[in-house]
């Protein structure tokens, strides 16, 4: 662990760039993102496509090198350690959900989970129980022993979530979590999904092209061509944000 | 590390375990492809052994031939007066002649006759073979042979049976008749079960061409040499040349590698073996990097979520060879209850080292061709798991 800068959020990055090279010139994928998520706080990431939300969520993952800029997750700058200790923060301080392809196919839900602890060393009883807890709480306890392919593109989203939450990390990250659901399934997901970042105390950043599923989180930011271009934190304007595209 | 092996560990055989219709697959292939180079390297043990086994058992280690014999037993002659003169030379303990001849053994009834290895050996020199059963040869002249196994086995004859051939001599086919004294152990000569006579015997009953028939004067094909002291193999070797007119020598390894068609018999089938085994590396190469190919997206996950590279290295390895050890098991087991069920004549042998040389070989194999999956399992980028770069 090189760099400990102090930082009274859990997570915050200082004007973030991520270039590309390509042929038709240098594509600017994020251009100077600074933005702050404390803990407790459910975060929104909107804007068109090829704003540049993904390449931000890769940065915040510690699966993205930055070409500069710093990210401070618990007071370590990402930007700045070495391949192995990226690693480790992404087993130990990250929780994911990805679009797809969430879950290990050949583990059960609860196996899926657990994986999550025994990577961390920390499969022990109280974490059996706590991964049944969890599964328990969204809604999983009757499929438990069910492999992915035998679960709702829904249910596979769920336990994706349980193992994003069940090694405390200080960051939750979603990418398009909702995006193989019907609107149904999308709105619980996302409720369930916020409550347990509010109750768990994590730093919740979820990357979304649907802007009704913002009714949930306490603060949207909007990207537009790499840059931050604004940031709404006020809960009626992001209900009215919610309601305005759900009449669309 | 500890860590690392057990969950590598579980994700592999979790893995396994969930598909195990397809892997047992892979490990079916495997097994038959073990079943195939056990088989080969049986058959080349077998033919080789009933090719070299009198030789390969001689404790005479020197072949002496007549020179420019090119080490061919059957193109050799050797007569008393060499035997004599190789007696006298220093280091040499025990010389005797050999002399090899095909004939017919009479089966009872309307069986077909055998063909057998006619071995003419002086009773209690270099060259009888130590019987298992029964008596040695009492003298050069007697009417007497000792048999061994595998033509007791064939022939069903025992001690003190009586044991008829026929041989050829001149335009005329003759028949003599001998009285069973032993049984050796097996000891094939050119892939022919044996039957030993005394010399002088031997010089009476063998075919001869017309010519030969009325010659008196008895002629050895090579003569075998014990020595006083094995570890001067080659100062003996050098002396018996330098002393001795026209004769060459040959170590027992030399004279076997000289058998005609052994080389090239031994060297065909370790080609089909090694080829066979270069078929598995394929094959299972071929598997496990298709297998690869179809989890890029779920490495990626386990990745993404901190998984380190040696785990999923070790975790593919792992898999790897489980499944080759499996199907290397399951093939042994089916060479083994395969070679139960083939008659004596059929030269089969599975031969400890060589069969375990191929087991290893075999092993070797799922490794080998899951080099190329494994490397590119540990190349998979987490960023996969997005569904970027
Ligand atoms: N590996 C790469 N090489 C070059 N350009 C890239 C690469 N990855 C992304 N980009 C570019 O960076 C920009 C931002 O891409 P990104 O995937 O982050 O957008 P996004 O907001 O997630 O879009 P979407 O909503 O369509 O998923 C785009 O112009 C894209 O073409
Ligand atoms: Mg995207």
């Amino acid at each position: 662990m090189t760099t400990t800068a102090t930082s009274s959020y859990a997570l915050e990055t200082k004007s973030v760039i991520k270039t590309y090279q390509s042929d038709s010139g240098t594509i600017q994928a994020v251009d100077d993102v600074s933005l702050q998520v404390t803990a407790g706080e459910f975060v929104a990431l909107v804007g068109p496509s090829g704003s540049g939300k993904t390449t931000m969520l890769s940065i915040l993952a510690a699966l993205l090198q930055p070409s500069s800029g710093q990210i401070l997750l618990d007071g370590q700058d990402l930007a700045q350690i070495s391949d192995v200790d990226r690693v480790t923060m992404r087993r130990e301080k990250i929780g994911f959900t990805f679009q797809a392809n969430n879950l290990v196919p050949y583990l059960s839900a609860l196996e899926n989970v657990e994986l999550m602890l025994r990577l961390n060393k920390r499969l022990d009883k109280t974490g059996r129980l706590r991964a049944r807890e969890l599964l328990a709480r969204l809604g999983l306890a009757d499929r438990m022993h069910n492999l992915p392919g035998q679960m709702s593109g829904g249910q596979q989203q769920r336990v994706a979530i349980a193992r994003a939450l069940i090694h405390n990390p200080s960051l939750v990250l979603a990418d398009e979590p909702t995006a193989s659901l019907d609107t149904e399934r999308a709105y619980q997901v996302v409720e369930t999904f916020a409550g347990l970042i509010h109750e768990q105390k994590r730093a919740g950043i979820m990357v979304t092209h649907d802007l009704r599923m913002v009714e949930f989180v306490d603060r949207v930011l909007l990207m537009r061509d790499g840059k931050l271009v604004q940031i709404y934190s006020d809960k009626p304007e992001i209900l009215e944000l919610a309601r305005g595209s759900r009449s669309q | 590390m500890k860590q690392v092996f057990s969950i590598a560990g579980y994700l592999a055989i979790k893995e396994i375990w969930r598909n195990r219709g397809r892997f047992f697959l892979v490990s079916m292939v495997i097994a038959l492809i073990t079943l195939l180079v056990l088989f080969i390297a049986a058959l080349g043990e077998g033919l080789g052994n009933g090719n070299r086994e009198y030789i390969s058992k001689l404790d005479a280690p020197i072949m002496v031939f007549q020179s420019k014999s090119d080490f061919l037993i059957q193109a050799s002659r050797l007569g008393r007066d060499r035997l004599a003169a190789i007696r006298r030379v220093d280091g040499v303990k025990d010389a005797g002649m050999l002399g090899v001849a095909n004939a017919s053994l009479i089966l009872p009834g309307n069986q077909e006759p055998m063909k057998i290895a006619l071995l003419g050996i002086e009773p209690g020199h270099s060259g009888e073979p130590q019987v298992e059963q029964g008596n040695q040869l009492s003298t050069s002249l007697a009417q007497e042979v000792i048999i061994d196994r595998n033509t007791a086995l064939r022939s069903k004859l025992a001690v003190n049976d009586n044991l008829t051939i026929r041989v050829t001599q001149g335009t005329r086919d003759e028949f003599f008749t001998f009285k069973i004294v032993g049984i050796s152990e097996g000891l094939q000569f050119a892939l022919q079960p044996s039957v030993f006579v005394p010399f002088f015997t031997w010089d009476r009953v063998r075919s001869k061409s017309e010519a030969e028939v009325n010659l008196s004067n008895p002629v050895a094909n090579v003569i075998l040499v014990k020595l006083d002291n094995d570890a001067d193999i080659n100062s003996v070797r050098q002396r018996i040349e330098g002393q001795v007119n026209n004769v060459e020598t040959a170590t027992l390894n030399q004279a076997i590698q000289a058998l005609p068609g052994y080389s090239a018999q031994q060297s065909t089938l370790n080609t089909q073996g090694g080829f066979t085994l270069f078929i598995g590396v394929l094959v299972i190469g071929g598997f496990f990097q298709i297998q690869i190919l179809q989890k890029v997206a779920q490495i990626g996950v386990l990745k993404a979520i901190g998984t380190a590279n040696p785990i999923v290295a070790a975790a593919s390895i792992f898999q790897i060879m489980l499944i080759t050890m499996v199907g290397v098991a399951i093939g042994a087991l089916f060479a083994f209850i395969f070679s139960l069920t083939f008659p004596p004549t059929v030269p089969i042998v599975f031969n400890g080292t060589t069969s375990l040389l191929a087991v290893v070989a075999l092993l070797l194999i799922g490794p080998i061709g899951g080099l190329a999956s494994i490397r590119y399992a540990v190349r998979i980028e987490p960023l996969k798991a997005l569904g970027l770069s």
